[in-house]
């Protein structure tokens, strides 16, 4: 555990990509093959199941420390993370105890059919054998997110440099619905031929946002352009009469999309289509707000399949009859999964259409469409594209529409969290109906350090009431807001939510009786509803 | 009526006619220490401890007065008796101690319980009502002896050295800057100083207290100059052009926030070394045990959360609504920024 210990504290305290991949090798080389299998895990977010209750560990972390719960729970708030809150306030270790990270994993999952006396005995005495960091990791584990700027292409360049396999193959063995528990680092990792996993998928090809000028990209024949459809990005794998669908962020999601079960039947053996996992009835995609509160739900009702159906709208062919085809250029797959879908006819499989035009500016009015056809904007993709792995520059480019923006009043203020727990950085903001303030919306990111620290000697100065945190403040500052999209809501006052808020600027120019009204919300709700 | 109260220019004493650390323009204010928040500029007549005295006559300019007294000293006006008693904050810094016919009041400025090396060292102080600050009043505030941080301090400049790197410390250039050169081992290699840094150390060596060596960075040095080299400098000086002449650098801060780790990340420094001025959650605690105090008002930092604390342990306790700069004026870079802002009102 030491040496883990060791090894997240410096990844920490480093933000050089080459140094992190030098410490991750070392690491690697120095522990063996369990312990390594555990840190790869760890730092692609694969955990052990969770065998305690977060709210027991608050419980037993204050009466450790011997504070009151509240107390606890407030400096939870103001540290923003469970585990460092705990390993923080429990008193120094008692006694010490050094024994690889494996053995404490372990410790954990044996917690799992234990009386909540035989757990609390188990954690109490594992916190009081280890230091700070230690604890910290150690709580970690049965928290989950281990977020250390460690990325999945990072950990796989170190473990390439540590192996000496191509960092490719590496990438494709990484992927996936692997754990500790049921594979070894030699049947993963070090054999020739990996697992016969048909669900892995490829690694996504991500566009970086449009920051060039329209000379850079040259010819616009050269490109192949299309809609920025608003859902999620997903794998859709077809091989030995099973089907996997694949989020982007790697999870298998198979089972949330009951519809796509009829393609394993009328795909051929070998098929993997990148696309999107939109909402979509009565030929036009629904709010992507229908799609989350969908991934929330445990079961899929008849009603939720009835009311927010999904399709998949497909951008490229990965794979077809078992053929890699990431290294065909993007023109050849294109036609080859036209062909396929042609061939499918199947309404819950589309493509997603080519956008024609015969020059960027032609391009640039199609683009102004985009909000009224309930998109985000268009996609750039250079027809001679291979499909690469992770975010890359030059062949795909996202070019989405500009963000709406309204200017509002700031209403209530929170203070942030760490280092700036001492300063207000959260707001919630308002516009006027006639005399009054409505609230729509919070916002957080977007000002400077000097701006928070100026607002909020502005709270300080104006609080009217304190609630908890939270400080309701003088109707006097204005921020422009900006949003990507708009869409009705019966539980905000307002009757209007918002996507992705943040603060654009503060219109320090502008006084408190010329910021926005609701009525200027509810047409842009009107012209712009998902 | 209470010995001490608060009125909209800040703590006032009616019985002598004399505010603690006012925040608007009065006649007679007695200052804890020269921290941006506590002596501000424009009072008709100030009195501070001799060895605070030269770096807030530096801060507000040679037209103020300015009077200075011993520590321990006591001193009389209409009845109430002042003294002046070493906080441990900065060189100078004090609690005020003030009494009333047999009833003790201190007002505690800003402190911590550890010797640091240079700042004279802390006092308890026995009373009846203890004003304390909170800046790092909650439980995850836990310092280790400076000793141990000032080895890590050193192990990072040492591998800086190996690694061709020079070293930049950020510290807030009055108290911080000068704890760290005075506990930083001129045999490692040369001690640079960002200007704002260097004359506090000129004010502070005149004082007769002992810093090593260091050089202030001018224009006329060049990239090699600093080689093996660490640059203190406050945190302001890292968003200029200034700091492209220690390239490849590494960039460290000291200080308590630098406790939590979301901190660190959002600091975006290389290293964040706990190194505070102000005293942790243990010390806090041992102090207010130590006075004796039945009441204890809390100022600036966590202090609604603090108080509570103390009011479910059987103490009197409430907040005091310090206006300061509000709550968040002891944020180092905050105190920073609103001393730019001071000197800027000056000029
Ligand atoms: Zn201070
Ligand atoms: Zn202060």
């Amino acid at each position: 555990m030491k040496r883990f210990a060791e090894l997240f504290n410096l990844l920490d305290q480093t933000t050089s990509t080459k140094s992190k991949v030098t410490l991750l090798k070392d690491y690697f080389a120095l522990v063996d093959d369990k312990d390594r299998m555990w840190a790869m895990a760890l730092l692609s977010h694969r955990r052990p199941k969770r065998t305690i209750k977060t709210a027991l560990l608050r419980e037993w972390a204050a009466e450790l420390s011997n504070l009151p719960l509240w107390l606890f729970e407030e400096s939870y708030h103001i540290v923003g993370d469970l585990a460092e809150t705990i390993a923080l306030v429990l008193p120094a270790a008692t006694h010490k105890k050094e024994e690889p990270l494996t053995y404490w994993i372990d410790l954990i999952k044996n917690l799992k059919d234990k009386e909540e006396v035989e757990k609390k005995e188990a954690i109490l005495n594992a916190w009081s054998g280890l230091d700070a960091k230690e604890r910290f990791i150690f709580n970690k584990l049965i928290t989950g997110g281990f977020r250390v700027g460690v990325s999945q292409k990072l950990m796989t360049k170190a473990l390439s440099q540590y192996t000496e396999i191509e960092e490719k193959s590496l990438t494709h063995r990484l992927m996936g619905n692997w754990s500790p528990d049921d594979t070894t680092f030699e049947e993963l990792i070090l054999n020739e031929n990996p697992l016969d996993d048909i669900s892995k998928p490829y690694p996504f090809y991500l566009a970086y946002a449009f920051d060039l000028t329209f000379e850079e990209l040259g010819n616009v024949s050269e490109w192949q352009v299309e809609r920025k459809w608003d859902g999620i990005r997903g794998q859709l794998i077809v091989r030995k009469e099973n089907i996997f669908i694949w989020s982007r962020g790697e999870e298998l999601v198979t089972d949330k999309f009951p519809e796509y079960k009829i393609l394993t039947e009328l795909l051929p053996d070998g098929t993997v289509i990148d696309g999107e996992i939109l909402p979509f009835k009565d030929d036009k995609p629904l709010s992507f707000n229908i799609l989350q509160t969908r991934i929330g739900r445990k079961n899929i009702t008849k009603k939720i399949l009835e009311t927010a159906p999904v399709i998949l709208m497909a951008y490229d062919l990965l794979e077809l009859d078992g053929k890699d085809l990431r290294e065909t250029p993007l023109y050849e797959r294109r036609k080859l999964l036209e062909k396929l879908i042609a061939k499918v006819d199947h309404p819950v499989l589309k493509i997603s259409p080519i956008v024609s035009g015969d020059s960027w500016s032609a391009f640039e009015k199609e683009r102004e469409k985009s909000r009224s056809l309930d998109t985000e904007g268009l996609m750039l993709k250079r027809k001679e594209s291979s499909y690469q792995s992770g975010r890359k520059k030059g062949d795909w480019w996202k070019w989405k529409v500009d963000p709406l923006t309204i200017d509002a009043v700031m209403l209530y203020a929170q203070r942030g969290h760490g280092r700036r727990s001492n300063l207000y950085t959260d707001y919630t903001f308002a516009v006027w109906d006639g005399d009054n303030l409505v609230p729509f919306t919070k916002a957080y990111s977007g000002l400077t350090d000097k701006e928070f620290a100026e607002v909020t000697k502005f709270v300080n100065k104006n609080t009217k009431e304190k609630f908890g945190p939270v400080r309701s403040v003088k109707a006097e500052l204005v921020f422009e807001i900006a949003f990507e999209g708009i869409s009705k809501s019966s539980r905000h006052k307002s009757g209007v939510a918002l996507r992705f808020p943040r603060i654009k600027r503060w219109r320090k120019d502008k006084p408190v009786e010329e910021a926005n009204t609701l009525k200027d919300l509810t047409d842009l709700l009107q012209n712009y509803q998902l | 009526m209470a010995l001490l109260q608060l009125t909209k220019n800040g703590l006032y004493c009616e019985q002598a006619d004399v505010y603690i650390d006012p925040w608007r323009k009065v006649d007679r204010a007695l200052i804890t220490h020269g921290h941006a928040d506590h002596s501000r500029w424009g009072h008709k007549a100030y009195l501070c401890t001799h060895s605070a005295k030269p770096v807030i006559r530096h801060r507000l300019g040679a037209k103020m007065k300015i009077q200075s007294i011993e520590f321990g000293q006591k001193m009389n006006m209409n009845g109430v008796s002042f003294s002046f008693h070493p906080a441990g904050h900065i060189v100078g810094s004090a609690q005020i101690r003030v009494e009333y016919k047999g009833e003790v009041w201190v007002a505690s400025g800003d402190y911590k319980t550890e010797y640091d090396g240079i700042s004279e060292a802390f006092e308890l102080v026995k009373c009846n009502t203890y004003i304390t600050e909170s800046t790092f009043g909650l439980p995850v505030y836990k310092w280790q002896p400076q000793k141990e941080v000032f080895e890590d301090i050193h192990n990072w400049w040492r591998q800086n050295q190996r690694d061709g790197k020079v070293t930049i410390l950020t510290a807030y250039s009055l108290g911080k800057a000068q704890r760290i050169i005075a506990n930083l081992d001129p045999e490692v290699g040369p001690i640079f100083t960002h200007g704002a840094v260097e004359d506090i150390n000129e004010i502070i060596r005149e004082q007769g207290f002992y810093l090593p060596p260091t050089t202030r960075v001018n224009k006329t040095q060049k990239k090699g100059d600093f080689k093996n080299g660490i640059v203190i400098t406050p945190a302001s000086g890292l968003g200029t052009a200034w700091v492209k002449k220690f390239e490849p650098k590494s960039v460290g801060a000291a200080s308590g926030w630098m406790a939590v780790r979301g901190a660190r990340r959002r600091r975006s420094v290389d290293r964040g070394f706990v190194l505070s001025d102000h005293v942790d959650w243990e010390s806090l605690n041992a102090v207010i045990e130590g006075t004796g105090a039945e009441q204890v008002l809390v100022t600036h930092g966590y202090s609604d959360i603090y108080s509570k604390y103390l009011r479910e342990k059987g103490l009197k306790s409430q907040v005091l609504e310090t206006q300061f700069e509000g709550e968040q004026q002891e944020e180092e870079e905050v105190e920073e920024i609103i001393g730019e802002n001071e000197k800027k009102e000056k000029e």
